[in-house]
Formats: structure tokens, sequence, C-alpha cells
């Protein structure tokens, strides 16, 4: 019975490692094709279940962990560093929920193999903070009320976050854009926008 | 703190609510416009925002307890099916199992009405609970559900409400499709003596679709047992109503279950029951001695966790040349899933218009598919999209404009009851909509425009109940230091509760919010209140909020009285302080008060008045939309909205505009692209996930424009507030739908309005 639970473990890594799907603006086609890979492999694998060390950077601090292999980012955050604060809402890389930086660049922690993140740097909600002081981002959020139930939040700021380290003065455009892949069913966009702008706007 | 116990009866969601409660009769001074208060009405920043933006706030999804397991659920694979066998053998052997349930070994706890069990061998839609396994991580949960072995006997299965209505239908309970056995009906008046006096009888028939709430937080629960003490984190709209519901499934008593919710990501009424998997969670941890978690999945979520049940609704009226409606009525058939469930859309209907004679039957209609729960003004979105397009569609034939239409048969006065309203400024909202939009100058003749990008605009009216009522109590702690703590009847679903309750009481006691601590969505702490729906919160909550302050205020002067030997009419009380009228040199602050007296805390229990008899009392607004079609592509592109409402009493003008935006964009999600679909040759769901059930993102949203018309409505209660969740999202598809007529001249009868519908209109 055990080996079947492998299987697809292993299959999600090796299918999710196989189309390199990691940066937000792939969501749309991955989920779909992701199911039926993921049968492909069922049969196919009979690797046995071992954990594997894997070393990354998680808000400025250096992380070496044994995980198994078909942990996500986001597993791997939320479960092992209890860095609860990036949420999973689809968990199939279709709604920004997840949202972290991989050096430099917005990914979403739910379709990213944690292995896959071996030696790069990643930033959580968690560490645009100091200490207990909120990042400008985060500050915009609340005086422009960018949020309602704050589930979508920390994907959010990470996504904003991200807009702003590409291009500090963002036209409203990139920021719609950028912002496109993070879904509010809340629908708090109008100020989630003013948030982006005014956060940009402190750039300016 | 004058109380009386009273009968009393208020709307919620779909139905009156009529209980007895505990009532303030205290009354206080009227609050005047929002220009003259320091605080209520100001666009404050949320006091909740800090722990939203920084990823601390903790919601169900995020409870994580030393020791904890993860349960999950297996859904039927077929619509209508009774399980022959169920072999849990070698999904017990995988490693980290623990425990398996399933209807063979789970008590039989009744389920919906008494329709079904907790566990039932006769599943009756897809996802319909089969069993549920607990296991040491949730990959493990996940991977043991495929090791059950189910052999079901497939029975036909019925889709949707035409079929479930057919004589030879299959029968999805024993007493047959229609819930309750026969359709709901009302009536005023005499209906054929209206259709005689009128000049024009006209008819049409319009139909809506079945949309999911789909809240960004999955449900989910945590249960954690103490000896016979459990306690409960839930994502849900209701911490009280699951508690009861649990500690009745369990038999416990209610003072042994505590039930949590501190923050939950969004219901939209989809969290108003509790859930089966919370009831599991509980059985499971009691078993094993260990807290567990359970999260319904994505999928499981679009399956069975609710719906907005689809609608059909023949709508018929008399007019006179004048315009004046001489009678209406209405028909609607709505498929409410697999268990009873409400899908009526007549509120709208019986309510906007004078119009004495009026006859509504409604049927609901069981099939085999996720049974229906409130969303977002169940029955009033799907019901005003089909009356406010044909309204349009009378206007037309009496050759009036729309607006003055409506203008026309404007009712002054409660049609159902003959009541008169607390207050009504819909007239005041149309003119300020109209104005906004620019009705009289910019909208043309329907179908004017020239080119393939076609102009138009449109509007509906809006009507809801929210007025909420008691019980519903807040306690207020006042601190030897000067601060407070606010314990309110009820749990924040994103709408801005935390904030309001501080607001309250900072404007009474004029003690600044960052010296208040609210707690809510704690059943053993915080006093009762209602389920956060049917835009009853903030109307419920404040004025019980504003009690508990005044109360406060009160004791204060009445220690202060004491304490400087002058009578309370020679004092005055000023930012958490008193003085003596005639002498400066006299005065106390709270912690010195509190020091003289030695106290250390002040408590008082505030509670909500009883709604004022004989009147009704009602939310209205207008929408106004402006769109562009693609006469080529069949897009319809949203240009603007104006949103007018008459909600009373703005406790924040943030947080309002702010839910304002979100109901008119899920509005947007209904009229144009959220969809269910049922297929009907396999009696299965096709698009359970977010890249196939549509809502809008952020480049959905068209420019927004909110006025709110109303001060305080000081008949209804001691701070005047009316709710507006629900009204936000009621008129949007109805403005919609009229402005895309008012562009092309072809009117679409379906929600959504899919670029299809609207190139089948056009050219077939
Ligand atoms: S994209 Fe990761 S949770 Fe949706
Ligand atoms: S704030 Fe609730 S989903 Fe975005």
């Amino acid at each position: 019975m055990k080996d079947k639970s492998k299987s697809r473990v292993f299959s999600r890594r090796n299918f999710v490692k196989g189309i390199g799907t990691s940066v937000i603006g792939t969501y749309a086609a991955a989920p779909v094709l992701s199911k039926f890979s993921m049968k492909i492999f069922e049969e196919a694998e009979t690797e046995s279940k071992t954990k594997e060390s894997l070393s990354l950077h998680v808000n400025g601090k250096k992380v070496s962990v044994l995980i198994e292999p078909e942990t996500t980012l986001a597993e791997l955050l939320r479960n092992k560093l209890k860095l609860t604060g990036t949420k999973i809402i689809c968990n199939q890389g279709e709604c920004g929920g997840c949202t972290v930086l991989m050096n430099g660049k917005a990914v979403s922690s739910c379709h990213l193999l944690a292995i896959d993140a071996a030696g790069s740097e990643i930033i959580t909600i968690e560490g645009l903070m100091s200490g207990e002081k909120l990042h400008p981002i985060q500050e915009a959020f609340i005086e422009h009320d960018g949020l309602q139930c704050g589930f979508c939040t920390p994907g959010q700021v990470m996504a904003a976050q991200a807009i702003l380290i590409k291009n500090p003065k963002p036209s409203k455009d990139e920021i719609l854009q950028g912002m496109s892949g993070n879904l509010c069913r809340c629908a708090a966009y109008p100020n989630i926008m003013k948030s982006v702008i005014a956060a940009a706007d402190k750039n300016k | 703190m004058p109380r009386k116990i009273v009968k009393t009866k208020y709307f919620f969601e779909e139905d009156y609510r009529e209980t007895i409660a505990e009532v303030s009769t205290d009354k206080y001074e009227d609050w005047k416009n929002n220009d003259t208060l320091k605080v209520v009405g100001k666009p404050v920043s949320r006091i909740d925002g800090y722990d939203k933006v920084s990823g601390t706030a903790k919601y169900t999804f995020d409870v994580d307890l030393p020791g904890m397991v993860h349960a999950r659920i297996l859904g039927s694979a077929y619509p209508n099916a009774i399980i022959k066998k169920i072999n849990i053998k070698k999904a017990k052997q995988l490693e980290g199992v623990l425990e398996i349930l399933t209807f063979e070994n789970t008590p039989k706890i009744p389920w919906y009405n008494n329709s079904t069990f907790l566990f039932d061998s006769h599943v009756r839609c897809e996802g319909d609970e089969v069993a549920a396994v607990v296991a040491e991580s949730e990959c493990i949960a996940e991977e043991a559900l495929k090791l059950i072995e189910v052999e079901y006997e497939q029975l036909p299965f019925v889709t949707s409400s035409n079929g479930a209505m057919k004589t030879d239908a299959v029968k999805i309970h024993d007493n047959g499709n229609i819930v309750g056995g026969r359709p709901a009906e009302y009536s005023r008046g005499n209906v054929d003596e209206g259709f005689k006096e009128a000049d024009i009888v006209f008819e049409d028939t319009f139909d809506t679709q079945v949309a999911v709430h789909n809240p960004t937080e999955v449900h989910c629960s945590a249960a954690n047992w103490d000896g016979n003490k459990l306690t409960v984190w839930d994502s849900t709209q209701g911490v009280f109503a699951v508690r009861n519901v649990v500690s009745a499934s369990l038999g416990l008593p209610e003072s042994d279950v505590t039930v949590i919710t501190k923050y939950m990501g969004g219901g939209f009424g989809g969290k108003l029951e509790t859930g089966k998997y919370t009831i599991i969670a509980a059985l499971l941890a009691r078993d094993l001695g260990k807290p567990v978690k359970i999260t319904v999945n994505r999928k499981q979520m679009n399956l069975i966790t609710g719906n907005r049940p689809d609608s059909t609704q023949s709508l018929k009226a008399g007019i006179k040349k004048d315009g004046t409606l001489t009678a209406m009525t209405l028909t609607s058939y709505s498929a409410v899933g697999a268990y009873p469930s409400w899908g009526g859309c007549s509120g709208p209907f019986r309510s906007i218009y004078k119009c004495g004679n009026m006859k509504t039957t409604e049927y609901s209609l069981m099939i085999n598919a996720g049974r229906a729960r409130a969303f977002r003004a169940p029955g009033h979105v799907q019901g005003t999209f089909a009356l406010e397009s044909f309204i349009d569609e009378l206007a037309e034939k009496a050759g009036i404009d729309p607006l003055e239409f409506r203008l026309k048969n404007y009712s002054e006065t409660d049609p159902n009851s003959g009541n008169p309203y607390t207050t009504k400024l819909l007239r005041e909202a149309y003119k300020k909509g109209s104005e906004a939009i620019g009705w009289h100058q910019k909208r043309k003749a329907t179908g004017s425009d020239t080119g393939y990008l076609k102009r138009g605009i449109g509007m509906a009216t809006q009507i809801w109940g929210g007025s909420g009522g008691p019980p519903a109590y807040v306690t207020l702690k006042l601190n030897s230091d000067g601060s407070a703590i606010i314990l309110g009847g009820s749990q924040d679903i994103g709408t801005g509760t935390y904030t309001f309750l501080a607001q309250v009481v900072s404007e009474v006691l004029e003690i600044p919010m960052n010296k208040m601590q609210v707690i809510l969505g704690n059943t053993s702490s915080i006093p009762f209140g209602p389920e956060s729906g049917g835009s009853t919160t903030a109307p419920s909550l404040s004025p019980a909020a504003r009690d508990a302050a005044e109360q406060m205020k009160n004791k204060i002067m009445s220690g202060a009285s004491a304490v400087l030997g002058l009578p309370e009419n020679e004092l005055i009380y000023k930012e958490a302080a008193v003085y003596a009228i005639n002498d400066k040199s006299k005065s106390i602050t709270i912690p010195d008060l509190m020091h003289r007296m030695h106290e250390q805390m002040f408590i008082t229990n505030g509670a909500r008045s009883v709604n004022p008899e004989h009147y009704a009392i009602n939310s209205f607004g207008a929408h106004f939309a402006e769109v562009e079609v693609n006469t080529e592509t069949g897009k319809i592109k949203i240009l603007k909205i104006v949103a007018a409402h008459d909600i009373g009493r703005v406790l924040n003008k943030k947080t309002v505009e702010n839910q304002f935006h979100g109901g008119i964009i899920q509005g947007i999600g209904f009229a144009l692209m959220e969809e269910r679909i049922l297929d009907a040759n396999t009696g299965k769901v096709l698009n359970t996930d977010f890249h196939t059930y549509k809502i809008p993102t952020i480049q959905d949203v068209p420019e927004i424009e909110i006025h709110v018309v109303s001060t305080g409505d000081n008949l209804l209660s001691n701070t005047g507030v009316k709710g507006m969740g629900e009204p936000a999202i009621i008129p949007t598809a109805g403005a919609i739908a009229n402005a895309v007529y008012n562009a092309i001249g072809k009117r679409i009868k379906s929600l959504p309005m899919t670029p299809d519908k609207v190139l089948n209109a056009l050219y077939s």
C-alpha cells in the first residue's frame, strides 16, 4: 500500500519540475496539465520514499531542512517553517494567494516544489516586516483599505512588492498586469489598486 | 439599564426571523448627521488591518496545535447512488492512517432538516460525503481516500428543475422533488380584476445560473477535546450557530463547547451553516484523543458547500396607457440541489412597486446536485435581474422613460403590509444616481449607436431588509487606566465589525480607538449575537455597543458625582474625564475615579433595542451602468457603475465603500461570467476550480462611484444603521442587462451574459 502513495508524490514533483512553472504569468495552462500528467507518472514511478535535504534562504535567514521531495514551497513555508502568513487558496497555481518572492520575483509557492527553490532567496509576507514594524506597502494596504477578509492579502502585498522591485515607478497598466493573477473574492480590487499606487507614489 | 423581554421579528436572509429577546429600552439622544460626529462615519482604518497585512492574522486554515492530525473527506463519484459496499481495509493499512469514518461505523446524526445523515448510504449528489479519513499528514489522508473501495449502485438522476417537475421524475427523497411538497404562494388583491383594468398585458421569461460562493479560505475546522470539553475553530459566519449544532449533534451541554473564529476568509452566505466536516472533526478528535483539522478542498467546495440556485422566472404584468401597474404575477422554478433549501426570488417583485393585485408562485425543486445555501442577498439578486429587466420592457411598451416609469409606480408604503417605512430615500437615490451617470444627457435612443462598438446606459432598483434586531449584545469593560475592551456578540467576516464597534464606543466615551481592544468570535467569552448574514450585523450590534457605552458614561458620571460631591447635573463628561460646569478646579479622570472607588474595572452590558412596531424597515438603492458592447465579439465591457443607496447611517466611510465595491464587482461576475456547469449526461460538475469557474479579477473592475443618500434612520435604532452588505450586489446585474439593451436593442434574458448569448441575440 505504501508504494502507491509514493508514486503520486514523485509524479507531482517530476511534473512540476518538467514544465518549470514558477513565475506568475504561467497560471492558466499549468493546473490542467498537471492533473493529466500526474496520472501518467502514477503508473511508472516505483522509487522509494526518501527525504531530501534542502538549503535556501527564507526572509534573510539560511534554512536547511530534510523534506519529503513532494513538498511544495508553500507547504514548506506553512507547515515546516510555520510561516502561515502565506496562504493556500486554490493549491494549483490559479489565484496568487500563495505568492512569495523568489530571488525578487513573484512565484506561486503552491505550484513550486520546495526542492526547486534550493539555493534561492525567498521572501514571505513575514519577511517584509522589520520586527513589528510594517513595510510601507503593508501600511498602504491599511491606509487605503486594500482588503476585507484579508485572506488574499499576503499574496496581494507580495505581488505588489514584486511589481515595485521590477519598477519602483510602475504605470497603472503595469500594476493592473502585475496584480491580475491575484484573485480577491471579496473584490477589494479598487482599494488594492489604490494601495499599490500609493505605495508606488512613495517612490516618486 | 432598563430592559424588557419582547417578541421580535426581523428579516434575515430569505425569511423573517421571530424570537423572544431581551431588549434595551433606554432612549438616547439622536445622533445627527455624521458631520457632527467625531469618529462614527469617518474613514477610519480597520483596527484588524495590522494583523491582516502582516500575515499574523490566524485563520482557521492556519490553526496548528501540538500533535494535530489531518482529516479529508471522500465524496461520492456519482450524482445518485446507493452505497452497496464500502471497503476501507486497504486505506487503513496505509502507514499514517489513523481512522476512517463511514455510514457503517458512525452515529446516525440527522442532517439537512432530517432529510439525510452525517453519512448516508444513499448519496444524492456528486461530492456527497461517503467517508472521512484522518491521518498523520494531509498528504497521507488524501492518498488514503483513493484506497477506499466503494461499490455503488448507480441510480437514475435529475439535473434540472424541468426534469424534477416531470410526473415520472426520479424522486430524490420519498416525498417528492418539490421542497415542502408544494410551491410557496403569495397573493394580494385580485389579479384577474387587475389584468382586466390593464390597457397592455405583457409577459416574459428570464433565467439565471447557479453561482458558487468560492470564498478564498476553504471551509475548514479544527477540533480539540479536553475531557468532555470541546474547542472548535471554524471558518464560519456564525459561531453560536455552530456551537448549537455541534452540542446538539454530540449531545453536549452548550457550556462544554467553545467555537472560535477570530478571522475568516470570506463566506458570502456559504458559511452560515454548520458543515458536516465540523462534526466529523469533532468525532475523530474524540476517538483519537488528538486535535484534528479538516479541510474541504476547492473542488469539494464547488460541489457541496452551497451555491446560489438557478432560476427560471416567468413574469406577467398589466399596465395602463400611462404606465400604472394594475396586476403582476410571477412563477419561478429554482433547482436547490439534493436536500431541502430555498430558491424563491419573489422578494423584490412583491415589494418594490406599488401594485395592489399581485400573485407569486415559487417552486423550489430538488435535483441531484450540491445543495443551495444563502448567497449574498439570496433570491434578490436573481429576482431583481428579472424584475428590473421586465420593468424596462414595460416602460418601453408604454413609451415611457424607464426611470420615469419607476417613479410613476413608486410605493410610498410597504406594498406587502401597507405600513409606512422608517425611511425610504429611493427617490433621492434615483436622483443622485441618474445625475452621476448622466441619464438625461448621455443616454441615447436604444440601439442608436452606429459602428461596431455600441454604448448604452441602464439602471435597476434595489430593496432589502437588513434592519437587524435583537437579541444582540455587547459587553464593555473599562480598565483602571481608562482603556477599554469590547466583547461583541459577533464574528468578523471581513466587513469591518471589529472596527465599527470600537468607533461607536469611542464616539460616546471619547476614548481614542488605539486604547481599545475588540474581541469577537469566541462563544465562551462573548455575549450572544446573530450570525453575520442578512446585512444585520452592523444594525444589530452597533446600537448594543452604543447602549453599553452610554451606560458606562452614566456609571462614570454617577461615580464622579459621589466622589466630587456635586450633583450630576452640575457635571459634564468630556474626553474620558468629568468636569464641574461651574468650578474649573473640580474634575476627575477615569483612572482617578477608579482609584478613588477602589475599582479595577467597570463593566456594562449593552443590548439592542426592539425594532419600531408598525413600520417597514428596508434599505433602498439603485445602480446605474454604462456599458460598451462589441457587436463583433459579443463582449460586454462595463465602463462605469454608479451606486446610490439609502442605508441609514454610514458607520465607517472606508469600509462601507470597500464593501460596496465588493458587492458591485461580485454582481459583475454574476452578470457576465460566473456559472457552475452541471453536465446533464453524467450529473457531474464540469468546473470546480478557478481556472474554469471564472470570477472577476482586478482587470474586470470598471470605474465605480458610490453615493449614500441617507443619514441616520433614527426611528430604527440609536445608531440609525441599516445593513448594506447585500444591497451592494442586488441591482448590478439588472442595471448591466438594461444598459446592454440600451446599447444594442436586443435583450439578453439569460445570465451570465456571455459573448455567445450576445451574438445570438444580435444575429439570430
Ligand atoms: S496560486 Fe497558489 S494557492 Fe492559488
Ligand atoms: S480580502 Fe477577502 S479575498 Fe481578498
